[in-house]
């Protein structure tokens, strides 16, 4: 019995089995995905009035990955049609652009992730708090013991609060320095991690996640650009339909991203 | 058109040679981008107008890759119809799960001095 | 690769040839790492049975505690003492080690028992075979799916043996407890539990997409047999309802090995001391993401049962099944629903009255196609001629059991009443009774139904029905009392059996405590004991039988034993390599079974008409 409706599709349904596949595997991604923007909000709503964060991120860092993972889109598309046109070359050349710009998207969110990791909240023994990212830590420095010093280019402020929305027409004006503070006068010291803040929290596992998928994404796209172009010779129908079926995983990927972005950057 | 020697497998010409549709859509994605970045620095008053806004820009960027870029728009019923299932479910999970959770969604316990 | 590719040669059905045809892939290729769907469902079927023993297992060490508090436990005390230690002190279970048992007992039989059993091996075998296609759409995805199912359960079974101990906070891990126990074993069961359902969504796409692409041409909608139409509903379920549970999982994960505060509020204290977290968290929102799915899963586990138990009854009534159509929509209708009844399991965390009545509403609605399921399938019944053998048994006993179970979830469906049985044995009695007596008899009467398509023997009827009266009674046996200890205020998850509730009532003679539980209510625990470990003595002829019955049960003499109506009886037993020689047509649907005018009483789907 020849295996059915592999490359040619069933005529009722108007699909062949691995698109509605990929369609059944993307509406649970849907549901992952929502589960996750739902836990955003639930955890905005529920925060203590004022100390939801604003402003945390770089928005125009973040409209660049937007532009690059949308740029990967329209070449995913046309590495597609270039397949269906039997446009070996052109296949080549746009999915190889596709896989470049995945790259570059993890690059770029790298870059941010480490910012984070590099940028302190600083609790003073005065009750105040500095805030800033990291210059350097005199070689004596040690918290527990409270000797050396700590170098932040940063600001100091007497609440808590003020840190959190920095999208406030004040917070344009706050004036960045290098500041020294011995380790005497640090009550406690915590980077942005993703335990530093519920919007840390979910700020780093959607993005974590979705990093995750543009990684599986470009690896699949990587391995039929590559190792797998082989059934490009044998049966291309197919073949073609595989990058359809690797694009609409793709497409997916730039769509949560369509919503991440301003979710996360810009409200 | 069933045959799977054809060229195109299941795809009219038409949709194969929309190139330009889809340079069209990247056009747009690319503007709405601009647009949703420039509106968050709006002071609109309260700050569900500007949630509104980026959400709605969001949507309708989401509706060109999912229509065009994903072929959404010329599918047949089959997948509209597990994709409008997901809609509600998902629409019931976070819809429910935040009244639930809301203040009119749980008793209010009053402290007797 | 090769095996769809291959093309059968024509005209050829007997298994002889085939054997010697050129692409013998040897023996890894064939039983472990095989695409194709029926290795790939014995494979399930076995390790999901062993999982199943496994927690049985798991469940008889926690009866004797809860019976006999700190009495060392015969046999397997001493053993359990070596291997874990201090767990399990002079070969009594700690606290502990008794709260780790019951949060596994609850996970393996759930995730790594009778959903591998029910979902994924059953449809694995039968599908492509009542379809009439020659194998599940994804072969290959299909390998993988089990794949990540062994990765999954070794994860859970591993962390029995870490520091710590494996989780301990229930089976439906709650936080702000889950994280903060001190244990590794938390991380084990969440890691475990994201390759167990990345396997069921697997599964789940894979038998969607062959229902809906790979039906043998004439096999229309309404012509899929009704257990097909089950596996379908209990697909979407999968898909849509695991990931929330999964994003939930992971998040618990950061919680725990990232110290966010997803779950934590703040304000949380831990051992009397402010938490070193930054709070913010909600433990409702676990709750909501873990019910969401919980819900569904409960009819994952019972609408499989109900598909296996139409095909027997049809085949053993020789009769249509009453109502197809109710069937088909009625099981429509409970997938749907199951999405929006799941706060019904929340009710005492302070939910406000509207949102209540809203879920109590869905609730019983809900209840309404269940029934309707369960009429249809009595009322097949009427003025048939039934044959009683041992898969008629379990599918008829199958019927009342079931109807118990979930009548008896009527008054936890109403948050009045709910709000007095909810975390009592009540519940531990009401769920046991739809899955146990429920969902496995069924899972039985598939095993002994099919068994003979699997192996082209018939499995030994006597000990059939050894092991069908005495499932039947002793289950009873077990899960009856517990109606009562929940009515009188038992509560769940107490690792001695309620004895300090009990010493209440007792040091005060005569004294009506409320809370206490009567010295009646305690002793029902040694009856269940007993039928706990009787029921574990009545498998012991089911498990010799399965493997004896391979090679020595009486070989059937045709593809047809049972004389069924259903493609995957249409071909030979075991069927071939690609199920059907030449693709079926179906002229007509499921359950003809004593059509007037025909010679014989049943007319299989793909008999062309005269």
């Amino acid at each position: 019995m020849d295996f059915p409706y592999i490359v040619e599709p069933r005529r009722d349904t108007g699909l062949y089995n691995a698109k509605l596949g990929i369609w059944l595997f993307l509406a649970s991604e849907v549901m992952l995905f929502g589960a996750l923007f739902s836990a955003y909000v639930l955890l905005r709503v529920g925060a203590e009035p004022g100390m939801w964060p604003h402003g945390w991120l770089n928005v125009y860092i973040g409209t660049a990955n937007t532009i690059v993972l949308i740029t990967s889109s329209i070449t995913t598309v046309m590495a597609w049609v270039s397949c269906k046109l039997r446009q070996y070359g052109r296949f080549k050349f746009f999915h190889a652009l596709t896989i470049l710009l995945a790259m570059t998207f993890v690059c770029i969110k790298s870059y941010e992730y480490h910012d984070k990791f590099m940028h302190y909240e600083i609790t003073l023994a005065n009750g105040k708090f500095a805030d800033g990212h990291l210059i350097e830590r005199s070689k004596d420095f040690d918290l527990a013991r409270q000797t050396g010093s700590v170098t932040i280019h940063g600001h100091e402020v007497d609440q808590e609060v003020e840190l959190m929305d920095m999208q406030r027409p004040e917070a344009r004006h706050i004036q960045l320095e290098e500041i020294t503070i011995p380790a005497t006068e640090i009550k406690k010291m915590e980077r942005y991690g993703p335990w530093h803040h519920t919007y840390l929290a979910i700020y780093f596992t959607l993005t974590g996640l979705h990093a995750f998928h543009v990684i599986c994404g470009a690896v699949v796209i990587g391995f039929l650009w590559g190792p797998g172009s082989k059934m490009w010779h044998t049966d291309p129908e197919r073949f073609t339909n595989r990058i359809e079926v690797s694009g609409l995983f793709w497409h997916f990927v730039d769509l949560v991203w369509i919503f991440l972005f301003p979710v996360l950057y810009l409200l | 058109m069933n045959n799977s020697m054809t060229m195109n497998g299941g795809h009219s010409p038409e949709e194969v040679h929309s190139v330009r549709g889809y340079i069209f859509v990247f056009i747009a994605l690319l503007a709405g981008t601009i647009l949703t970045v420039w509106a968050s620095f709006i002071q609109f008053g309260s700050r569900e107008i500007n949630i509104a806004v980026a959400l709605t820009i969001a949507c309708v960027k989401a509706f060109l890759v999912a229509g065009y870029f994903m072929h959404l728009i010329s599918e047949r019923k089959m997948i509209y119809l597990v994709l409008g299932f997901t809609a509600l479910f998902f629409a019931g999970l976070m819809g429910l799960t935040i009244w639930s959770t809301s203040p009119e969604g749980m008793v209010h316990i009053q402290h007797v001095p | 690769m090769s095996a769809y590719l291959n093309k059968f040669p024509p005209q050829r059905d007997d298994d002889h040839a085939h054997e010697h045809s050129h692409h013998d892939p040897g023996f890894w290729r064939t039983w472990i790492f095989s695409p194709d769907h029926k290795v790939i469902g014995i494979q399930y079927g076995l390790t999901s049975l062993c999982f199943m023993l496994f927690g049985f297992f798991l469940m008889l060490l926690m009866r004797w505690q809860i019976s006999k508090p700190g009495v060392p436990i015969p046999v397997f005390g001493p053993l359990l003492e070596k291997a874990l230690g201090s767990a399990a002190p002079h070969g009594a279970l700690s606290p502990d080690l008794y709260n780790s048992f019951g949060a596994m007992h609850g996970t393996i039989m759930v995730f790594l028992a009778v959903v591998p059993l029910a979902f994924v091996a059953f449809s694995n075998f039968v599908i492509p075979l009542q379809i009439g296609a020659p194998d599940m759409a994804f072969p290959r995805l299909n390998m993988a799916s089990y794949q990540a199912f062994v990765i999954g359960g070794v994860i859970m079974l591993t962390s029995f043996f870490i520091p710590g101990g494996a989780a301990q906070a229930g089976w439906t891990s709650y936080s702000p407890l889950a994280t903060m126990i001190p244990t590794d074993g938390q991380i084990f069961w969440l890691v475990g539990m994201v390759f167990i359902i990345t396997s069921g969504l697997l599964s789940a796409v894979n038998f969607i997409a062959t229902i809906i692409q790979l039906r043998a041409p004439g096999m229309t909608w309404m012509r899929l047999p009704f257990f097909c139409w089950a596996q379908f509903v209990t697909s979407f379920l999968i898909l849509l309802a695991f990931p929330p549970l999964e994003a939930a999982a992971v998040m618990q994960l950061m919680d725990k090995v990232a110290h966010t505060s997803f779950f934590l509020p703040t304000g949380l204290a831990v051992g009397g001391q402010l938490a070193n977290v930054s709070g913010g968290g909600s433990p409702l929102l676990w709750q909501h993401l873990f019910w969401f799915l919980g819900h569904p899963e409960v009819y994952v586990l019972i609408l499989p049962a109900m598909g296996i138990a139409c095909e027997i009854i049809a085949n053993n009534t020789r009769k249509p099944i009453w109502g197809y159509k109710s069937l088909v929509y009625s099981a429509l209708a409970i997938g749907f629903l199951s999405f929006l009844v799941w706060a019904h399991h929340m009710y005492l965390t302070g939910m406000g009255t509207k949102v209540a009545v809203f879920f109590q509403t869905t609730t019983m609605i809900i209840s309404i196609p269940s029934v309707i399921i369960l009429t249809c399938f009595l009322i097949s019944l009427w003025g048939s001629s039934i044959r009683f053998n041992t898969p008629m048994l379990f599918a008829l006993a199958f019927l009342p059991m079931f109807g118990l179970g979930g009548l008896t979830g009527l008054p936890l469906g109403f948050n009045i009443s709910d709000v007095h049985l909810h975390d009592t044995y009540y519940i531990i009695a009401h769920f046991h009774y739809v899955v146990a007596p429920g969902t496995i008899f069924a899972l039985f009467a598939g095993i002994y139904y099919w068994f003979p398509k699997m192996t082209g023997r018939m499995m030994n009827e006597f000990w059939g029905r050894v092991h069908f009266w005495g499932s039947l009674i002793f289950m009873n046996v077990i899960f009856m009392p517990m109606f009562a200890q929940g009515m009188a205020g038992m509560l769940r998850r107490m690792a001695d059996g309620g004895a300090n509730y009990s010493a209440a009532v007792n040091s005060k003679a005569g004294a009506d405590v409320i809370g206490g539980l009567s010295n009646n209510i305690m002793e029902l625990h040694t009856w269940i004991l007993w039928g706990a470990c009787v029921l574990g003595l009545v498998q012991i002829p089911f498990i010799i039988n399965f493997f004896w019955s391979i090679q020595h049960g009486k070989k059937v003499d045709s593809g047809n034993p049972w004389n069924a109506t259903t493609l995957d009886w249409q071909t030979a037993t075991p069927p071939p390599h690609t199920n059907f020689p030449v693709a079926p047509r179906v002229y007509r649907g499921p359950y003809e079974y004593s059509v007037p005018g025909h010679d014989t009483d049943f007319t299989p789907q793909n008999e062309p008409p005269k």
